[in-house]
């Protein structure tokens, strides 16, 4: 008897629950008819591996919402979506902002999560804005992927020359790790521009492998000591590579240790940043403002985020926003076809991170910046103009 | 491979296997036990590496009170886990209590992101417990050592418990029979309880010292020790201690060794977990050091 009573409570709990969660679901659609308002979808990875990234991207992106607030008369609405780091997370994202009516879409951190949100979107026929995905395949073949931030090609051809010129190096390991689209992407670059370089096709000693959330790197690293390289190209997520850049000292690896842009995170500067020699190349810097957007971000960002250390993502997300608002503004419309096709004329945009043109293939072209670790810290050391 | 390489190597697979049979000990006590795999162990493992976390770095204690209120916490919680989602299903079907594990399991692990974060943390490493030991080329960490060693002062803890207690005597009546074994005046919730108690303190002890091993924690971060653990129960045979033991090392040596030998499919060195796994049931079906005992109908 009593565990039968026990059972109703339970259920008449759950019904309780669900009926209010439908009730939930039911007011978010009653809005969508509204056209008082410009919906814009974001899709960044805000638990996971990728978590902080994503966070950081986001805390840009309502900044510049913050400070523009309508386009065309119109109330931005941001509807934020978290892909938890997994593609296909990443797809059922993309999925579920389509299904919520947005005009433009911004996201993802992350080259395979972009990857993974672009075939839905394309065919949705929504118009996208990545932030920091800079594995070419993101935008390649997809009409309706633009982004803010360089590609890889340029990124990899940047970190061997400053490996080549600056620090001298004759040769170089590569760790990469294999689920990533990014790290792969990259070092392939990075090989390619570093055997041309030093005029030597067995200038790489070493390749060695790892996957997304793993956490011994002990066994590759004992791999890379034996063959003694001038450096070591690393580039991955910064949860990983943390690790690994301090597990690697640890075990007596002096060599400097090069990276990508996905380095410039607190939780990469708390493993490391006692350490020497760790160089990486980003999107921007708060030494040097390029324009005068740059400078209102700057300002703007320590004022709504105090504690946190303006970042290229930050940056990055901001700009993309604000590319968004212009595209719409400059198709004088928030038809998703007339977005795209505004975006895609995007000429000398003026965005935190620089002047943004994009290309045929929706990539900008933009300056790289070189920093590396000193005394905790994430100091500028140079900036690499695009050719 | 230079002698120094393969002794290095050798150091990298003795700190991982040892870290593997650790937690994997955990696993199979409690099944061994009652017959469950309690895929909530792993979870447990990164409360427990919170609470350290916490009590080093948020409430400056010493690390040795931070790590005992750590194994404390985690045994309360542990017990509590059982005494809620486990006993109301003790006579419903097998299966049911293992969904209700799994359903723990992502409740931990959910309940971490929303109270915690998502975002990962760096786990402080006390200067008295980890140091860097350089021994000509080979360079490894003190926990190298440490690990070992305290995995095997609990296996043999265990194995002592299990076989030579009164309590110990009613864990293995309760594991044949526990219906039986409580018309013998065998206190079974006492049993059960105690072994969740001391299956959450070795995922305690697994979890601390996997944080100061990989000093990075996140809500997730018994994801991947719980799979790989689970594992190498599973080769070593399932119930069996010092199964469990022989399997993490099994697992973490040659997870080391075909990154050492063949650099080129480091990026296998999960799938060789998985290859190992299947041969090894394969040709004995109860594990290394497991019962091959036929489920009576």
């Amino acid at each position: 008897m009593m565990r039968k009573r026990k059972s109703l409570i339970l259920i008449s709990v759950v019904a309780l629950v669900a009926f209010v969660l439908a009730g939930c679901g039911g007011n978010s659609t009653e809005n969508s008819g509204d056209s008082d308002v410009v919906k814009i979808g974001v899709y960044e990875p805000l638990t996971g591996t990728n978590a902080a990234g994503g966070e950081m991207t986001v805390e840009g992106i309502k900044l510049a919402n913050k400070l523009h607030p309508e386009v065309l008369g119109k109330k931005v609405e941001l509807i934020i979506v978290d892909n938890k780091s997994e593609k296909q997370e990443a797809a059922n994202a993309v999925s579920r902002l389509v299904d919520e009516d947005v005009n433009v879409i911004i996201g993802s951190y992350s080259s395979s999560l972009s990857m993974a949100g672009g075939p839905v979107a394309k065919d949705a026929g929504v118009p996208v804005i990545g932030c920091s995905p800079t594995n070419p395949a993101v935008t390649l073949g997809n009409e309706y992927y633009f982004r803010v931030c360089f590609i890889d090609p340029f990124q990899g051809t940047v970190m061997a020359k400053y490996a080549v010129e600056e620090l001298g190096a004759k040769t170089a390991a590569i760790i990469q790790d294999v689920q990533q689209d990014y790290s792969v992407g990259l070092n392939n670059y990075f090989e390619k521009a570093f055997k041309e370089l030093t005029g030597n096709d067995n200038a790489i000693v070493t390749k060695v492998n790892y996957n997304t959330g793993d956490k011994d790197f002990s066994a590759q690293l004992t791999e890379v000591k034996a063959k003694n390289p001038d450096v070591v190209f690393a580039p991955g997520n910064f949860t990983e590579s943390g690790i690994l850049v301090e597990k690697a000292r640890e075990m007596g690896i002096t060599a400097p240790f090069l990276g990508g842009d996905t380095w410039e995170t607190t939780e990469f500067l708390n493993r490391v940043g006692k350490l020497k020699d760790i160089y990486f190349s980003t999107h921007f810097t708060a030494e040097h403002p390029v324009t005068d957007v740059s400078k209102e971000f700057l300002e703007k960002f320590k004022e709504e985020y105090p504690d946190k250390e303006v970042n290229a993502f930050g940056a990055l997300g901001f700009d993309a926003y604000l590319l968004a608002l212009d595209a719409i503004e400059r198709a004088g419309s928030t038809d998703r076809e007339a977005i795209r096709e505004a975006l895609s004329e995007t000429k000398g945009f003026e965005g935190a991170t620089g002047i943004i043109s994009l290309d045929e293939n929706g990539d900008a072209s933009k300056t790289a910046i070189i920093k590396k670790v000193e005394d905790g810290n994430f100091v500028y050391v140079t900036k690499v103009e695009p050719n | 491979m230079t002698l120094d390489t393969l002794l290095q190597n050798i150091a990298n697979g003795i700190s991982l296997g040892s870290l593997y049979a650790l937690i994997a000990i955990g696993y199979t006590m409690v099944y061994g036990i009652i017959r469950l795999i309690n895929f909530a162990h792993a979870d447990l493992l990164m409360v427990a590496a919170y609470v350290a976390f916490f009590g080093i770095a948020v409430f400056v204690l010493p690390w040795w009170l931070s790590f005992l209120l750590a194994i404390i916490f985690t045994t309360v919680l542990g017990v509590l886990i059982e005494k809620v989602a486990y006993r109301p299903l003790r006579s419903a079907p097998r299966i049911s209590a293992l969904i209700s594990a799994i359903g723990v399991s992502y409740l931990l692990e959910n309940l971490g992101i929303v109270v915690l974060g998502a975002r990962p943390r760096p786990f402080p490493r006390p200067e008295s417990l980890v140091w860097n030991i350089n021994l000509g080329n080979i360079s490894f960490l003190s926990l190298a050592i440490i690990i070992p060693v305290i995995t095997i002062i609990l296996l043999i803890a265990v194995t002592l418990f299990v076989n030579k207690t009164k309590m110990g005597t009613a864990m293995r009546a309760v594991s044949r029979d526990f219906e039986t074994a409580s018309l013998m005046a065998v206190d079974v919730d006492k049993v059960i309880s105690t072994t969740f108690a001391v299956g959450s303190a070795l995922a305690a002890v697994g979890g601390i010292m996997w944080g100061m091993q990989y000093p990075q924690i996140d809500p997730l971060m018994g994801v991947f020790p719980g799979l790989k653990c689970f594992i190498a129960a599973v080769m070593g045979g399932i119930g069996s201690v010092p199964g469990a033991m022989l399997g993490g090392f099994i697992l973490g040596m040659g997870e080391v060794m075909i990154v050492g030998f063949m650099p080129g499919l480091s990026g296998y060195r999960d799938a060789f977990a998985f290859i190992v796994l299947i041969l090894i049931l394969l040709f004995k079906p109860g594990g290394l050091l497991g019962e091959n005992v036929v489920e009576k109908v």
